[in-house]
């Protein structure tokens, strides 16, 4: 049986339960006082990864990120839970990116590896935007299925089968390897990390991955190389508090009517 | 100075966090209702399988060598869910598996702490008898040696894990006339031995979910080599045992209280009363204000004791002034916990009922608050503060 050579790609976000507020300059949020996590779509990739290698009986899994030099912590985390190998994409010039800047590196980084099965969650639960690793696949002119909740690879064959739902319906994909899928909540219950797994995750390499390293110039990427720019983060506005008219039926109706007409201006 | 925990120390503690969130919280309450002692073993099982038994256990014996600091992270997380879980495995690992570790040999620890760190085997640890809590140099369990074993005769009363252990270390007298001056030894009793016997006790106030037990001890066959260490050092080991203990019970204090102030928290905010949530008024916030403060205590001499500790330092005064202050503070952060959710906080269905229950024994067990205000006491007048 052929060893699958797989990659996850993750990200770090906020702790879903974080309290977000727009930075100072309006153009990122502020991350003083948050928690961050490995993104929990991404634990779904990761655990398809480690079943699939424990299946086999062989294999590996790598784990990748574009990040600053925090999200290390949750490449370690991945180390911990069962990853083989962690690989920190990072440089000055990744800055403002969007998804499509964020991909065409990721894509980069992916070409040389030789990996059979790649890995993303279906979306990040920071910006929400979902397009990475379709993106990716469109790059690397690879085979993709989003949003998968069931997945049967047939190594020797070079084949696998995906599942994901719809509206109404249940979708079935048969793809060549190598491919790209990207992770909804149904597939898998990820594992927790375990105490041998973090001592160990302590001594493996994080594998740097810079620009220069990619063959990139700093025209591609960060806001170079973005399609979309960031204009501004804001808090939503908060809801009014709701207006009770009181009164008999008819009394109140006449109200209301006068509202649209000389308040609301809807009449 | 520097006050972080390392990056290993902060991935224990999420990950401790996630399987707190996961598999105990949620079963808390039927632990505590049903006295499901079944269900938290699963759940011991559980975490036994990921490595968490032998957090604070040199890796040479089947730990991650992560100290007194690592145990304590995993006592304060298991505390924000189940107190009864939490509970069982400081008897496990604090008691049964630190006197080993203090007390035993190279040969002991190999076959007993190693069987501890990977949770194959549950211990306990039985110092309290009937007539001998506090007073525990006046224990009376005898053991007399016969050939190449000791015989014990005698009761062990209130002994957390008592009827589910497989591995008790047993306190007991060899020589009466010296007591706690050598006369007290301890051995590695294995549960199937002839002559074993326990009894559980059901009806507690708190720690409903966790297994206490009355042992009797008829004539059981001890073999010398399972005397911990040496004839006569049982004293030594038994408190050096407790001193180390202490601080994670204190640790153990801290998740409750944490706990409390977050349900607090989002009950005042949610709660209306003459039509605003509680938490907007101050008699209200002066009661979560002062939670909060004590909290910030807790957690500054916790892990301030637990990293002397870690260094290689003895804490006698450092661990009873942890589990007086915290055990005390956790018992008003808990009254204040209840009094914020009025009568919700008096009725069974609410977690919060059982916190209040649960905390209180912290200032009993262990040495009660009494006996650490005498230990202080003695260290500050042989040293002169």
């Amino acid at each position: 049986m052929k060893a699958m050579k797989m990659a996850v790609c993750i990200k770090q976000v906020p702790a879903s339960e974080s309290k977000i507020r727009p930075a100072a300059d309006g153009k990122d949020i502020d991350r003083r006082g948050l928690s961050f996590v490995v993104n929990p779509y991404d634990e779904f990739g990761l655990e398809e990864a480690l079943k699939i290698k424990e299946q086999q009986g062989g294999g590996t899994v790598t784990v990748i990120t574009l990040g600053p030099d925090k999200a290390q912590e949750a490449l370690r985390t991945c180390l911990a839970v069962g990853a083989d190998e962690a690989v920190h994409i990072k440089d000055e010039a990744f800055e403002s990116g969007d998804a499509y800047a964020t991909a065409r590196v990721l894509a980069e980084a992916l070409k040389g590896g030789g990996y059979d099965l790649i890995f993303f969650g279906k979306q990040a639960i920071d910006d929400d935007s979902g397009a990475v690793g379709i993106e990716v696949a469109e790059m690397m002119g690879l085979p993709h299925v989003a949003v998968i909740n069931k997945l049967e690879v047939d190594s020797e064959k070079g084949r696998a089968v995906a599942h994901r739902q719809i509206e109404g319906a249940l979708e079935v994909f048969e793809v060549s390897l190598p491919a790209v899928f990207t992770c909804q909540k149904e597939l898998n219950t990820p594992r927790y990390a375990s105490l041998p797994g973090i001592m160990k995750a302590r001594k493996k390499p994080l594998n740097p991955l810079s620009l220069a390293d990619l063959g990139l110039s700093p025209e591609q990427v960060g806001k170079n190389g973005a399609l979309t720019q960031l204009q501004e983060i804001r808090t939503p506005p908060s809801r009014e508090s709701g207006h009770l008219i009181e009164g008999d039926p008819a009394e109140a109706a006449r109200e209301l009517a006068r509202l649209f007409r000389e308040e609301i201006k809807v009449l | 100075m520097d006050f972080l925990f390392t990056e290993e120390q902060t991935m224990l503690r999420e990950m401790v966090s996630k399987f707190v969130d996961k598999e105990v919280k949620p079963h808390a309450q039927q632990i505590d209702k049903n006295h499901d002692v079944a269900l938290l073993q699963s759940i011991f099982k559980k975490g036994a399988s990921l490595g968490l038994m032998g957090i604070p256990f040199p890796e040479a014996y089947g730990g991650s060598g992560l100290g007194e600091t690592g145990y304590c992270i995993l006592l304060e997380e298991l505390s924000r869910g189940c107190a009864s879980t939490s509970v069982t495995v400081g008897a496990h690992i604090g008691l049964a598996g630190f006197s080993i570790l203090l007390g035993g040999n190279e040969a002991q620890k190999k076959k007993y702490l190693s069987a501890l760190a990977s949770g194959e085997k549950l211990g306990a640890y039985a110092l309290t008898e009937p007539g001998a809590g506090s007073d525990a140099a006046n224990i009376q369990l005898s053991a007399k040696e016969d050939g190449d074993s000791y015989r014990l005769n005698g009761t062990k009363l209130w002994i957390t894990n008592g009827d589910i252990a497989d591995i008790v270390i047993v306190y007991a007298v060899t020589d009466a006339k010296l007591k706690a001056r050598g006369g007290i030894t301890a051995f590695i009793v294995e549960t199937d031995s002839p002559g074993f016997s326990a009894n559980r006790i059901e009806d507690k106030m708190g720690l409903r979910g966790s297994a206490t037990a009355e042992l009797v001890f008829q004539d059981l066959r001890v073999p010398k080599e399972n005397v911990l260490g040496e004839v006569g050092k049982g004293f030594v080991i038994a408190m050096e045992t407790l001193d180390e203990s202490r601080l994670s019970l204190a640790a153990a204090c801290i998740g409750a209280a944490k706990e409390l102030l977050g349900m607090s928290v989002d009950f005042a905010k949610k709660r209306v009363a003459f039509g605003q949530p509680i938490a907007g008024f101050q008699a209200i916030q002066f009661m979560l204000a002062d939670m909060s403060a004590e909290i910030f205590q807790m957690e500054s001499i916790v892990y301030r004791a637990a990293w002397m500790y870690d260094q290689g330092e003895k804490i006698p005064k450092e661990g009873a002034i942890c589990k007086m202050f915290c055990s005390e503070a956790l018992d008003r952060i808990a009254d204040k916990a209840v009094q914020i959710h009025g009568g919700n906080g008096f009725m069974g269905e609410h977690p919060v009922e059982r916190f209040y229950r649960d905390a209180r024994i912290n200032r009993i067990f262990e040495g009660t608050n009494e006996i650490q205000r005498v230990v202080i006491a003695e260290d500050v007048l042989k040293k002169g503060g």
